[in-house]
């Protein structure tokens, strides 16, 4: 392989019943990409990304995910990941440095690595007056760049973002998604759905899921020229279309 | 380790954080108890009493003067029958109804020996025992008083009491009982559901379940500080009824106590099965509020006796736990027998706890599939 594959989907398949929720998807996440993963919603995208991050088991198919098996190693992947889910996840009547401290300490990490890393997140989230601020009195923007930042506060190697910037104005998603980029460079791995098709053009590659498929999977570029569209709004408008669920 | 710590911390920062909630639950075993304790009257004044003296003599007018100067009675009616008697208490016009027999004087000077009967409403166990044993006392003094001067040989008067209605005196203390069920039910299951569905519905069970905690770290340490708090509230319960209302503990202390962390382990479990169970916290507080908290309160003898229950009813109370924590607890701090008189009791509860168990352990796993 040219790149080094973090996220390794082959024929992942998961069934309710009768209803396909995901029908049979092959994808892989290169290091350090910031990987969109965009559907309509009840296309599946959820359900697929908690398989990854083991909140639901596969019906059938296979997935690696920063080298582990979903089917077993389970535990080894959850501390190797972030993750950072669609209601936004930080407890509200704790303070800003026990909900870092807490998820920190969930992840292992030593006493003193989280003391110092804790003035750093701070100084450059520029929260240094809110350490004390318990959570529940902050405006919406900043829970969730604190959200973000404590889900790759240990450093993982791919942080799982479901719906990140939900209920958020334009400019606070445009900070959002600097913190992003910078934790890309970090070389973290993004894995993020969104609603947003404006986002979609910041993201690296962009998969496009519809029934429980991945109809399109590239990057935003070749997306356009392929579907013969604007923009990325377009595209998914003409993906969408094709959609048989509700 | 370290991280299971930093979790259980974070659940005891919830608590503290909620001040209004943690009053309520350290203040409501107090209340409780201060609440019965209190409003049961004490102090029984102002006592109606009837008098059946079919020979009066100097003794049994004496005695009667007695209780009659006594500030707390009032003798309000002199009969001349049993009937009369039945008829006033029917009528709720007498507390106390004192029947001498016929031959009082003649016992009492011949033998040294006579009876007087002394006949109260135990409806209200409590004020009915006070009531008669203010009587007694009153009799004994006046028979010290006689003996006093007649010296040799000493005349013994003899109260034989009769409780009306309810003999056996069942709810006589049995509220403290009934109290310790109800709260540690309360505290271990309604709040150790309503923590964990809160997570549940605040997303942030999501994020904990994508962690390198493993489920049943979670589970265990949102049961510990409701733990803690049963059992502050166990031994507030105990302490405020033996030194406030003077409620004898006459069993083992240890056994009380390592019964209750049994029943207190088995409404954790509750708890655990209704989060299971429950995807909001409205519903989990209908679920243990309704589902458990009035069964516990109607059907488990704390407010009324099971004795007099219908019999499908009565069939019910088979499967609250309360009802056998509360037989349990009678048994050990009220009767004082040992372990060998509760080897049933316990046994139901510990089966109702592997029950539970299993059934909150499949239930859990069914909900990650």
């Amino acid at each position: 392989m040219e790149d080094n594959i973090i996220v390794k989907v082959s024929g992942l398949t998961k069934k309710f019943g009768n209803f396909t929720a995901v029908d049979n998807i092959t994808f892989n996440v290169k290091e350090g990409e910031i990987f969109g993963f965009l559907g309509a919603n009840g296309a599946g995208k959820t359900t697929a990304m908690q398989m990854l991050i083991g909140l639901n088991k596969q019906t059938s198919g296979e997935a690696f995910v920063a080298g582990y098996d979903i089917r077993h190693e389970s535990e080894k992947i959850k501390k190797n990941i972030g993750y950072m889910s669609q209601r936004f996840s930080l407890y509200e009547d704790l303070k800003v440095w026990e909900n870092i401290r807490l998820f920190a300490g969930i992840y292992g990490m030593k006493d003193k690595e989280i003391a110092e890393k804790t003035d750093q997140l701070l100084s450059r989230l520029d929260f240094e007056d809110e350490r004390n601020t318990l959570v529940k009195s902050l405006p919406l923007g900043w829970k969730q760049k604190l959200a973000f930042s404590v889900a790759i506060f240990h450093s993982p190697k791919v942080v799982f973002l479901d719906e990140p910037t939900g209920g958020v104005d334009p400019a606070t998603r445009r900070q959002f998604w600097e913190m992003i980029y910078q934790a890309a460079e970090d070389n973290i791995t993004v894995f993020a759905t969104t609603h947003y098709m404006d986002e979609a053009e910041y993201c690296d590659r962009v998969s496009i899921m519809v029934d429980g498929r991945i109809d399109a999977l590239d990057t935003p570029t070749n997306l356009k020229a392929q579907f013969e569209a604007k923009d990325m709004d377009e595209v998914f408008r003409k993906l969408a279309r094709k959609a048989t669920r509700d | 380790m370290k991280q299971f710590k930093a979790f259980v911390v974070k659940e005891f920062y919830h608590i503290f954080r909620d001040r209004r909630t943690m009053l309520i639950l350290l203040g409501m075993p107090v209340a409780q108890i201060l609440i019965f304790g209190f409003a049961i009257n004490m102090e029984v004044t102002d006592i109606a009493v009837a008098v059946l003296n079919p020979s009066p003599d100097t003794y049994t007018n004496q005695i009667v003067e007695r209780i009659d100067a006594n500030n707390y009675f009032h003798v309000d009616y002199t009969v001349h029958s049993q009937n009369e008697i039945d008829e006033l208490f029917k009528q709720n016009k007498i507390d106390l109804a004192i029947v001498f027999p016929n031959s009082f004087n003649e016992d009492l000077i011949e033998s040294g020996k006579a009876d007087v009967q002394l006949i109260s409403d135990t409806s209200d166990p409590n004020t009915g025992t006070i009531i008669v044993n203010y009587a007694t006392g009153i009799i004994a003094d006046y028979q010290k008083e006689i003996n006093h001067i007649s010296g040799y040989p000493p005349y013994q008067i003899v109260a034989t009491t009769q409780l009306l209605y309810n003999p056996e005196m069942k709810s006589s203390f049995s509220f403290v009982p009934g109290v310790m069920g109800l709260i540690l039910m309360v505290i271990s299951t309604m709040m150790t559901s309503i923590s964990i569905v809160r997570e549940k519905e605040r997303g942030t069970m999501e994020v904990l379940l994508a962690s390198p905690l493993k489920l049943s770290q979670i589970l265990i340490a949102k049961t510990i500080p409701y733990l803690s708090l049963s059992f502050i509230n166990l031994l507030t319960i105990l302490y405020l009824a033996y030194y406030l209302l003077g409620v004898p503990i006459r069993g083992s202390l240890v056994l009380i106590v390592a019964i209750s962390t049994l029943y207190i382990f088995l409404s954790l479990l509750f708890g655990l099965l209704i989060s299971t169970i429950a995807k909001k916290q409205v519903e989990a507080i209908i679920m243990s509020g309704i589902g458990l908290t009035m069964p516990v309160m109607l059907l488990s003898g704390m407010l009324f006796p099971i004795e007099n229950m219908p019999f499908v009813l009565e069939k019910l109370t088979h499967i609250v736990p309360a009802r056998w924590y509360i037989i349990i607890i009678k048994k050990l701090m009220i009767q004082g027998l040992d372990f060998s008189f509760i080897i049933k009791e316990v046994s139901i509860l510990l089966g109702m706890t592997g029950l539970i168990l299993a059934l909150s352990m499949i239930n859990s796993k069914k909900r990650l599939e």
